[in-house]
């Protein structure tokens, strides 16, 4: 993707008929630290890396718990996606008052899109520079979606967005079949393998990681470090750096696959890095 | 025509008792289920109490409406507070906070009584007391609703400090225990029931220490 002469307002089309300012948007989102989430019929679990800016500074917290039965998890400009969860937590509240009961998923990820879309209309707005991953259970089961800047969503079995983000779409891919009936444990055993293949052979330790869970019986919580490193040893998924054959071979194939999230590594890391 | 005056009245009075008393670290806080307007009875089974936090609980007579339209509504801003500070309000915080949501509807007010009960952040118990437009105090006991004037002289007897200017000299109220709080209580509403027409039915009795929160419930007199 080049500078060119119809990339400057959002709301100026190009001649292929396509917004380069909402195509740019989504390019913020690939920049994030990794977040993931995949479902089963009961449980829901969202996972995210935590990148911290510098030794000295803490990690951005990238998951929300926006309702006992919604939470979220967000890749791209944190400060977005923050706006974003107060105004799905506003939502919340206000139809739990008027309805006395919990505000069903798919309602609110269509609301998020429309919010997103108006700043894709706007000459005087910019699109949200945010993906967010929305797990949440209502009356019609478990669900997971992920919302654009774009103002488009889409529902996924298991999914993950941010840097590096391949590498455990592609794990996902291989396993999304096994994840409907799963237990809980293995989805977020699952979940930690998917966030192990991210962090491209760095050791697997629950400092690097944050894990939400949300099922049936189960309201949106994150789980604590300590349970998270007891699952790690548990299932003894730290990452081999001393590299037998499969690990090695993993990381090979993620390097290409990684796409411009490392090319704009290489170039330094976006300011708002997260 | 003779000027006429306006008859209907957006408010009306359900009765009821609540009384809320404060231990060294446990709060008491109970109120009887009758709910009545005029001279007929609603139902006998309706809670007037309502745990707006952790260690908070607050109990309401006056117009149950208003009354529920009050609850909604603090525990809506809880919900806020907890997605702001990651924890739960304090019973002091919660104090203020009603204290403000009553003071700005202060020109068509929430017909509510309360009697707010809890634990401090210290683990002591605290009571507060308001009246319709929030105005409220901190103090180791109180009652609000249509049995107040029956019941708070008898707690005051029971509970307040004698005064130092009172011979002979007495000594200072001991502190009360749990079970004894627990006592008083179903003692004052037995009594309350048998003069004021709106109390009765059952008392419901929601005792907080730093076990948790109970309830208990005992029958009162359904004349």
């Amino acid at each position: 993707m080049f500078r060119n002469q119809y990339d400057t307002d959002v709301t100026t089309w190009s001649p292929a008929g396509r917004l380069f300012q909402v195509e740019y948007a989504m390019e913020a989102v690939k920049q994030g630290s990794a977040a993931i989430g995949l479902r089963s019929k009961t449980h829901i679990v969202l996972g995210c890396v935590n990148k911290a800016n510098s030794e000295l500074s803490s990690h951005q917290k990238k998951i929300f718990k926006v309702d006992d039965h919604i939470g979220v998890a967000i890749a791209g400009l944190t400060a977005d996606g923050r706006v974003l969860s107060r105004y799905m937590r506003n939502e919340c509240i206000n139809y739990s008052f008027t309805y006395e009961s919990p505000l069903p998923v798919g309602r609110l990820v269509v609301q998020l899109a429309d919010k997103a879309q108006v700043c894709t209309q706007r000459s005087w707005k910019r699109p949200y520079g945010v993906g967010l991953l929305v797990a949440g259970l209502d009356e019609s089961g478990a669900h997971l979606y992920y919302n654009c800047p774009s103002g488009n969503y889409f529902e996924y079995q298991a999914f993950a967005i941010g840097s590096r983000s391949q590498a455990a779409k592609t794990y996902l891919e291989r396993r999304f079949e096994s994840f409907t009936d799963a237990s809980r444990d293995d989805l977020v055993k699952d979940a930690l393998m998917a966030i192990r293949e991210t962090l491209q052979g760095e050791t697997l330790k629950s400092s690097v990681c944050t894990i939400a869970v949300v099922g049936v019986g189960e309201p949106f919580h994150i789980l604590d470090q300590a349970t998270v490193q007891q699952m790690i040893d548990a299932f003894e998924i730290v990452g081999e750096q001393e590299g037998p054959a499969a690990a090695a071979g993993q990381e090979a194939s993620a390097e290409p696959e990684a796409e411009q999230g490392g090319a704009a590594a290489g170039e330094g890391v976006a300011p708002m890095d997260i | 025509m003779p000027k006429q005056q306006a008859n209907w009245s957006p408010y009306d009075n359900n009765g009821g008792s609540c009384v809320a008393v404060a231990g060294a670290d446990y709060c008491v806080i109970a109120a009887d289920t009758r709910m009545s307007t005029g001279y007929i009875i609603l139902t006998r089974d309706y809670s007037k109490i309502c745990k707006l936090a952790d260690k908070c609980v607050m109990a309401s007579s006056g117009f149950q409406a208003d009354v529920k339209a009050l609850q909604k509504h603090l525990a809506a801003r809880h919900l806020i507070y907890q997605h702001q500070h990651s924890k739960q309000m304090s019973c002091p915080a919660m104090a203020q906070l009603l204290s403000n949501t009553l003071y700005y509807k202060r020109f068509f007010p929430y017909y509510s009584f309360n009697v707010l009960g809890g634990l401090d952040n210290e683990g002591k118990g605290c009571v507060f007391t308001y009246d319709a437009v929030g105005s409220y105090e901190k103090v180791g006991y109180s009652s609000q609703g249509s049995g107040s004037t029956l019941i708070m002289p008898f707690l005051d007897n029971q509970l307040k400090s004698p005064s130092p200017l009172l011979l002979p000299v007495q000594d200072a109220v001991t502190p009360l225990a749990e079970a004894e709080a627990v006592d008083l209580v179903k003692t004052v509403f037995a009594s309350a029931s048998e003069r004021d027409i709106y109390t009765g039915d059952k008392l419901e009795i929601v005792v907080i220490n730093a076990d948790g929160i109970r309830r208990e419930y005992m029958d009162l007199r359904k004349d």
